[in-house]
């Protein structure tokens, strides 16, 4: 549902009726987009129906991944470890979802940690796909892709490692989208691998995707990446833009036949070419090996003693710690603190944790080199239609699966998923890639193209 | 090869206890994974690494003293509290 069609909605029958009505929906649901409904937010509708609700969100419902800490209201990451967890604070964004009069409905289910591609690592279950209950909704941010498309909430945050906004952008059949590295606040953002993940946007269209970023975006003193810039939505559509198509991103005939049929829409308007990234065929490993190792360290913090799961009796420290994340954490959280340990470990520290570093070095450079060449670049967002539920269950293939996504978290430049055209009744989607902080010149295209498809569908 | 032992070594360097059965599961996804990680042996160019991407270096602040969490809200999460003091388990035995 766009925040139009929302705020019409609203003017007929009142936020209070309006909010409730979402309320029930998400219980009914059989997506299970949410880990904890926001009971309390019924108390905003009702102030917002006072009129004492104000802002550029005031009374439009937004759902926050479970990753991202708000004050009172439990706060799981998906994980077992963190099953009673409730933040004594807000994070940044939803400080500023807050100020700007947002309804926070509820926060969204998620791979373990932001762990996964499906958000079958979820420990509260895996998020079914609204267009095929049998299919996977993406992941890691497998909630607020689903709720979006679902109308379970009209807008959602979600966060983005190696495509765990893009991904379930894609399958939903919403738009997402990846800021640059530092454009939003990590504060209050339960970490996984602080050098890849930002927190991001997804809505029903580019519009009320851009709207949403001006919100959250912007200087925060707290999280010291934060480059202390603000956003402001300015879309300003051009003809003529060279494109260009990332020759090592592919997909299956599906996903390509999909992607084809949009770049022939393009190329009417826009000068489009192919362009390599030679060093891509290495982006993958890298990336692994990074996210690996900072959840390694991350992770370390989930001791029993400050706050979730703990152990009854307090043994010897060894003992006690080994036992709480045993029984805390799910077998991909293990795998990848356990291959982060062993990467980051006297003797392998250079042949994986330093050499990823230098391969991370590589894919900039490449990023750069494009970017000089081309306005934009986009490529398939996902190799293939949204996943049988249990149909990547070796982790390596899982992993595999994020061949398209990984390379623009090395390089933290921004990037959008856009639906396209579905396939077998499934949604595809195209990653738009833009410059460091050029966010604007890819929503502009991503509007421009969004209208282009609406005309011929 | 990674071996058994290779598994348990790792655990430990994690804190995680792994329960008998568990080993061999592991062991086989991380021999996957590490030999598709050997991948990276083909890269041969040498470049400086980036540890993030940002032009940051030294982000500094000034010393201004802020309102902190309450005691209370900071303790709210632990089930192991004294004297309005976290209580861990014995460091040294």
């Amino acid at each position: 549902m766009l925040i139009s069609e929302w705020r019409k909605k609203v003017e007929d029958e009142g936020a209070k009726n309006a909010v409730a009505e979402v309320l029930d929906k998400i219980k009914q649901s059989r997506l299970n987009a949410f880990i904890t409904i926001n009971e309390k937010c019924i108390e905003d509708a009702r102030r917002f129906d006072k009129g004492e609700l104000k802002g550029r969100l005031a009374g439009v419902p937004v759902a926050v991944k479970d990753c991202i800490t708000t004050e009172g209201i439990l706060t799981t990451c998906g994980s077992k470890i963190l099953h009673d967890y409730i933040p004594p604070f807000d994070a940044h964004v939803v400080e500023r979802l807050k100020a700007e009069g947002a309804i926070i409905v509820g926060k969204t289910n998620m791979d373990e940690f932001a762990m996964g591609t499906t958000t079958e690592t979820s420990y509260y279950g895996v998020v079914r796909n609204p267009y095929d209950l049998d299919r996977v909704a993406g992941g890691s941010s497998g909630g607020s892709g689903a709720c979006v498309a679902a109308d379970e909430s009209v807008l959602s945050l979600g966060t983005d490692t190696g495509g765990s906004i893009r991904c379930p952008a894609s399958f939903c059949g919403v738009v997402g989208l990846k800021p640059t590295y530092g454009l939003v606040s990590r504060y209050g953002l339960i970490p996984y691998a602080n050098s890849l993940e930002q927190i991001g946007p997804f809505a029903s269209n580019v519009d009320d995707l851009g709207l949403l970023l001006e919100v959250i975006a912007g200087p925060d003193a707290r999280d010291s990446t934060n480059a202390g810039k603000e956003f402001r939505y300015e879309p300003k559509e051009r003809e003529g833009l060279r494109i260009g198509v990332i020759k090592e991103m592919g997909g299956n005939d599906n996903v390509m036949n999909s992607f084809d049929q949009a770049v022939e829409l393009i190329k009417a308007k826009h000068k489009v070419a192919e362009v390599s990234m030679p060093s891509f065929k290495y982006a993958l490993a890298a990336y692994y090996i990074i996210a690996m190792s900072e959840a390694s360290s991350n992770l370390a913090r989930y001791d029993g003693v400050r706050y979730g799961l703990s152990a009854e009796k307090l043994s010897s420290w060894n003992e006690f710690f080994s036992k709480v994340r045993a029984d805390g954490f799910g077998d991909e959280v293990k795998r990848r603190i356990m291959l982060g340990s062993y990467a980051l470990s006297a003797g392998y520290y250079g042949k994986y944790y330093l050499k990823a570093l230098k391969v991370r070095t590589l894919v900039i450079r490449d990023f750069k080199k494009a970017l000089n060449d081309f306005d934009l670049l986009i490529a398939p967002t996902m190799p293939a239609l949204p996943f049988k539920i249990g149909e990547l269950a070796d982790p390596l293939t899982m992993y595999k699966a994020d061949v398209n996504t990984v390379p623009i978290n090395l390089a933290g430049v921004p990037s959008l998923s856009l639906p396209i055209f579905a396939k077998k009744g499934l949604p595809v989607g195209m990653q738009i890639i833009g410059n460091y902080f050029e966010e604007n010149s890819i929503l502009s295209f991503a509007r421009w193209l969004e209208r282009e498809i609406a005309e011929v569908s | 090869m990674i071996t058994r032992e290779d598994v348990i070594h790792i655990s430990r360097l994690a804190k995680v206890e792994l329960k008998e059965e568990e080993i061999e599961k592991f062991r086989k996804g991380f021999q996957d994974i590490l030999e598709y990680f050997n991948i990276l042996d083909e890269v041969e160019e040498d470049v400086e690494p980036t540890f993030q991407v940002l032009p940051l270096k030294n982000v500094f602040r000034e010393d201004i003293p802020k309102k902190s969490l309450e005691r209370e809200k900071v303790l709210m999460n632990a089930k192991h509290v004294e004297e309005g003091y976290f209580k861990g388990p014995r460091v040294v035995d």
